[in-house]
This record gives structure tokens, C-alpha cells and sequence, in this order.
């Protein structure tokens, strides 16, 4: 992989002709700046120096020439740049790559329109595509409630869910204003606005048990705004009560898999971990305990530690009974 | 990069694609603008040269095709060409909707390490007349774990198929241990990327997470130096799909609970104490007694007799969590939710 920013440049500079090329009745500046993914200020820049260059000789007939019509611009002596540099095998991988990916996922893109634009890719790439693909990308498929949600969106209509709560383990049912997809840690997720809770919410594919396209328009409300993911699906408030675990060896991983805070090694249980969970869940956080069998210890709060116990104490009495 | 030297670095690609013959690098300073002018003192000589080495190295980084050769045997060095047919990408024609996959597709890497890569790709591909346009289509955000500093080492490894070194920190373990892998290839998997590959100290296939591989990996020895197996299947050797047997589980649930068991469970009919019995299948029997223990009280195991012994194993260490002296340590395997 090349560095950005000096090598970006050269790859815009080679790329910039031949574009111009393929569109004889010109480009609105701001159009193309877009499509190199510059700021206008930029592609100028790009332009102007593009002006001087030329073949061997540099005479007038020899010059990169361009005609600049209001917001627009053609060129008219590409100087024999006629088409773009080839793919190299990292561009080559990320094309395939991501089009493999989408195959997978076909309630998302017609599978044929993407199996033809592969075939395509793979072709003009040549020996750059032809490698072991280095890198794959594995996602949830969820078909079904994909190719729904995907509906919603395109049409713009409200969604009708059938969801799955874990925490709670609840099923219900709920209409939905969709907003957008998204593919996070490796699960599908659809951020709407909920009708019934009158708020955003991010509703996990593999969760919903069953999803109809509604004839109402979607409408979510000024208030509804789309949240960062950048820092992660879960951002719970800084108020949120801390959960204190102590986590054998064996229950390490889940300093991994969650959002935790404050981990510090622990001698008791050997080889263990402190770590604080912020969370105003506390069945959530039951849950979490409960299923770890023990691995877990609970240092705060109390009362969840007594609960799990009173828990397992009563279904113990199950089983002896 | 200053302007000068992009300047001269289009002008030596227009003179190079231009001709069949090799030129010689004398030629490229006389003719190319930009490089230190002969004024016959070594001091210019030497500035040309490194100058014109920058610039082959930078254009060969990008990928242009830059040959070095002789035109005729009486050609007293070597001189430099870019074969057209190398440097140009072929036709390409995409319909719009094959051109609209494209576009969604590679939002896939747009938080990701290959976002650089996917960007340059699309810039050629608009290049080449293809009209994509990103913003159309469904309102989409794909997020990979983008922050993983051992990626780019093990990718290029992998690529490569150079073997690759490096310390790597399991979590039941306490320190980090040098592992020496032949890399297959990294894999998003759950949105973690992972590592496959050959393990050359415990001579087998390993999957290791890229966050917990410490310091930065290093290649060593030669490029090519091993082949993957043929039909490798990077996400299935991570999600070890290794048909494993299947454990058919009997449950009594309390009526109205238990609804994540429910959304899989075939229904086999009242129990005799009002509950609901239901069959549950399962490849991962450890995983599936940790749910069931957090079910609680709402969900009693009929059989098999293993999975009842695991989840009151299970209960019993939770019940102790609220003696107030002692709470147990867990000793058994942990297993992922």
C-alpha cells in the first residue's frame, strides 16, 4: 500500500486526463472534484498544473490543453494520456473483495448486476485479480429481512417489526420509521425511529423475527437524529451505574467483546481481571453474570450479585424437587 | 508533494508512453523540464542522478510500469520505456446498475484500512468512463474495526506470502508468545479481523485476533514463499465450521418465558406440570448450558443427562456468588455468547 497524500496526488494527476477524456462534452468542475473526492480548490490546482505538461519539446502543440466554459471543462490535447493506470493488487483486492462480500449478501444488491460487475473487475484487473484473495470480509447474511428493510428504504415507507429484546427476553411488536443500515461489528443493524417508544433505536436483523413494508410514508421526526458509530454502538451515559466483575481466566475474552472500563489484573481469582461495566441494565447485566456460570465474580453492585444468587438458588430447588 | 516534482513526474510518464524506444536517462534530462540541467560538473551529475532514482522509485510505488533495456545491441546503456498496453487500463463498460454495485460495495471499506486503496480504485475506474455514483442507492454505514495497527504488516504478509513473526497474547495467558506463521490472509469475522494461517512451531492452521497480536509484525525471508491451500476459505477456517455434532436438548419452559429459547425451539406440547416442553438443537453444548443457566428458574433440563449436569454445575457456582466469605473462582473453559 502506498502513502497517502503524495501518491493520492499522482494517481489523481494520471487519472484526471483520461477522465476528462471520457466525457467529450465536459464536466461541471464541482461534479468532477466530487468524483475525485477533492475539495474544487484542489482539483483547480490539479488542472493548472496539468496545463504545463506535455510531450517531449513542450512547444505549443505539444501541451496538455483544456477549455475552461463557465463552470465547466473539457480537454482537447491529452498529449497521448488516454486512459487511467492499471489497478494495482491492493486496489484489485479491495474491488473484488467488497463485490465478493455483497454477493454473499443478496437481499441487499441484485446478485446478477453484482456477479456481471465482478467478472467485469476481475477482467480489467488481469493478473492484479487473479491472486488468492489476501483479505476476505465475512458478514451476517439475513437475507430475508434485509431484502425488507432495504424496501422501506428505497421506498421510503414504515416498517412493521416483530423484535427480539434479550436483555429483557421479550418478544414485541413495533412500527418503525427506517432511517439507515448499518453494518456494525459484523451484525446488520437498522436505526429508525420507534413509534411506540418514541425514539431512535437500533434494531439488530438477526433479532426480528418478521418485518412487513407498510403502505404509510416514513416519517421520521425532526428530532430523529442518525448517531455516531464511530465510538461504538453503545454509548451509555456517564451517569449510568458502574457493574464491578472480577473475571477468571477462563471469562478474560469478555474484556474483548464489551465495552468495559478500568481493567486491572487481579491476583484472586488467579490470573483474573477487574473490569467495570457502565450500564443502567441490570437485567442486562444479569443476564451477562448469570451466563458466564461462575466465571464471573460481582464485586458491585450488591444487589445484583444477590439476585443472580437468589436466581440460581431457585432453580436449583427445581432441579432437587 | 511540491508541485515541481508532480510536474516532473507527469511529464516523464507523458515522454515514456510516447515512444517504443528505451530513452536514455541523458535523453530524460534533456528533454523532460524540471531535472538539473549538464553543465558537465559531477556535483549536477549526482544531483540528476538521485533526483531521477526518487522518481523512478515513487512512479514504480504507484505502479506504473516503468522497463529498463536496450533498443539495440549498440545502445551503451540501459534506457527506460512504459509499454503502453502494461500502463493502461483495459476497456471496462459497467451498466448502471452493475456501476451502482460497485459503488456499494466499496463503502464497505470506508472506515476500514483499504478505504486509501478503495478510493484510488474508483478514481481509475471513473477514469475509464465508468459513471459511479456513491451517494445513490439505500442510506447505508458498513463499520469494520479500522484501528488495528497489525493489519496493514499482515496483510502485506500475506499478500506477499512472506512468513511473518510476531507476539501474540492469548487471553487466558499472562504473556505474550513469539509465534512464527505462514499468513494465508486476514479476515473480518463478527467485525474483528483475524489472522489465518499456517503456525511453522505447532505445524498446523491457526487463527489469531489481530488485537491481541502485540508490537508490530514483522516478514521475514523471501516473497512467495509458500502457497495457501487451494479452495481456502478464510471465514470458514475462522468461524471453524468443521461439521461438529449435533446435541438434540429437551427443556421445560415456564409458559410466557424463555422467548429467545422459543425463536428456535420446536414445540413438543404441555408438560406435566403446566410448563412448555420444547427441543432444542445445538453444535455448541457449552455455549447453550450457559444460556440455559441464565434462564433461571424458568427453564428446567429434561434430558440429556450431560446437559442437566452442566447447568446445575453452572446454578451451583451461581448460588455461591452470594455468600458473603466466598465466592468461587470459575475453572471451566469460558465460551464465547
Amino acid at each position: 500500500m502506498t502513502s497517502p497524500g503524495t501518491a493520492d496526488r499522482m494517481i489523481r494527476l494520471l487519472a484526471l486526463v483520461p477522465y476528462l477524456q471520457a466525457r467529450p462534452d465536459g464536466v461541471r468542475l464541482a461534479d468532477a472534484a466530487a468524483d475525485f473526492g477533492v475539495p474544487e480548490a484542489q482539483l483547480r490546482r490539479d488542472l493548472d498544473l496539468l496545463w504545463v505538461c506535455g510531450l517531449p519539446g513542450h512547444g505549443p502543440g505539444d501541451l496538455i490543453d483544456l477549455a475552461f466554459e463557465g463552470d465547466r471543462v473539457r480537454v482537447t490535447f491529452t498529449a497521448g494520456m488516454v486512459r487511467p493506470l492499471r489497478l494495482t493488487t491492493d486496489e484489485a483486492v479491495a474491488l473484488t473483495v467488497a463485490l465478493r462480500t455483497l454477493l454473499e449478501l443478496p437481499g441487499l444488491a441484485e446478485g446478477e448486476a453484482v456477479s456481471r460487475a465482478l467478472a467485469k473487475v476481475s477482467a480489467a484487473a488481469g493478473h492484479a485479480a487473479e491472486l488468492a484473495a489476501p483479505v476476505a470480509v465475512s458478514v451476517d447474511a439475513r437475507e430475508q429481512a434485509l431484502a425488507v428493510v432495504r424496501e422501506g428504504l428505497e421506498r421510503g415507507r414504515a416498517l412493521h417489526l416483530h423484535y427480539y429484546v434479550p436483555s429483557r427476553d421479550e418478544r414485541t411488536e413495533r412500527t418503525v420509521d427506517p432511517m439507515r443500515l448499518l453494518l456494525v461489528d459484523g451484525h446488520w443493524y437498522l436505526e429508525a425511529w420507534c413509534r411506540r417508544a418514541e425514539g431512535v433505536r437500533l434494531f439488530r436483523l438477526d433479532r426480528v423475527d418478521d418485518v412487513q413494508v407498510l403502505d404509510a410514508a416514513a416519517a421520521p421526526p425532526p428530532q430523529a437524529h442518525e448517531r455516531d458509530v464511530d465510538s461504538g454502538l453503545y454509548q451509555p451515559g456517564e451517569e449510568a451505574p458502574l457493574v464491578r466483575l472480577r473475571l477468571a481466566r477462563s471469562a478474560r475474552w469478555v474484556a474483548d467483546y464489551y465495552p468495559v472500563e478500568e481493567v486491572t489484573p487481579v491476583g484472586d481469582p488467579p490470573g483474573g481481571l477487574s473490569v467495570a461495566v457502565r450500564t443502567s441494565d441490570l437485567a442486562w447485566a444479569r443476564r451477562l453474570v448469570a451466563s458466564l456460570g461462575g466465571s464471573a465474580l460481582v464485586d458491585e453492585p450488591a444487589e445484583l450479585r444477590e439476585q443472580v444468587a437468589a436466581e440460581a438458588r431457585a432453580a436449583l430447588a427445581r432441579y432437587a424437587g | 508533494m511540491a508541485a515541481k516534482r508532480a510536474e516532473r513526474l507527469v511529464n516523464l510518464v507523458i515522454a515514456l508512453l510516447g515512444t517504443r524506444q528505451y530513452v536514455s536517462a541523458a535523453k530524460i534530462r534533456a528533454t523532460v523540464p524540471g531535472y538539473e540541467p549538464d553543465d558537465g560538473t559531477d556535483r549536477a551529475d549526482e544531483a540528476f542522478k538521485r533526483m531521477f532514482e526518487r522518481d523512478k522509485a515513487e512512479l514504480r510505488e504507484i505502479g506504473v510500469p516503468l522497463e529498463t533495456g536496450r533498443t539495440s545491441a549498440f545502445d551503451t546503456e540501459d534506457g527506460y520505456r512504459i509499454a503502453r498496453g502494461d500502463y493502461e487500463l483495459p476497456e471496462i463498460t459497467l451498466t448502471g446498475e452493475e456501476a451502482a454495485a460497485v459503488g456499494l460495495a466499496l463503502r464497505l471499506w470506508q472506515s476500514a484500512q483499504l478505504a486509501g486503496v478503495a478510493q484510488s480504485a474508483l478514481v481509475k475506474l471513473r477514469a475509464a468512463g465508468v459513471d459511479v455514483d456513491q451517494n445513490r442507492g439505500i442510506p447505508l454505514q458498513p463499520r469494520l474495526d479500522a484501528g488495528e495497527p497489525a493489519f496493514e504488516p499482515c496483510y502485506a504478509a500475506a499478500r506477499d506470502r512472506r512468513e511473518l513473526t510476531f507476539d501474540y497474547r492469548r487471553p487466558d495467558e499472562d504473556t505474550p508468545v513469539r509465534r512464527r506463521v505462514q499468513p494465508w490472509g486476514v479476515v473480518a469475522w463478527h467485525g474483528h479481523w483475524y489472522l489465518v494461517g499456517h503456525d511453522q512451531d505447532r505445524q498446523a492452521p491457526r487463527v489469531f485476533r489481530l488485537s491481541r497480536v502485540t508490537g508490530t509484525p514483522r516478514a521475514t525471508g523471501p516473497a512467495g514463499a509458500f502457497q495457501p491451500p487451494a479452495d481456502l476459505d478464510l471465514a470458514a477456517v475462522v468461524a471453524g465450521q468443521e461439521r461438529r455434532e449435533e446435541t438434540l436438548v429437551v427443556v421445560r419452559a415456564r409458559p410466557g418465558t424463555a422467548n429467545g429459547l422459543r425463536r428456535t425451539a420446536v414445540p413438543l406440547g404441555p408438560g406435566p406440570d403446566g410448563d412448555d416442553r420444547l427441543e432444542l438443537r445445538t453444535t455448541e453444548p457449552e455455549s447453550l448450558a450457559d444460556q440455559l443457566a441464565a434462564y433461571g428458574a424458568d427453564v428446567l433440563v429434561e434430558a440429556p443427562q450431560r446437559m442437566r449436569a452442566a447447568v446445575v454445575e453452572r446454578l451451583t457456582r451461581l448460588a455461591a456468588l452470594g455468600e458473603p466469605a466466598g465466592q468461587p473462582a470459575g475453572q471451566r473453559a469460558g465460551q464465547r455468547p
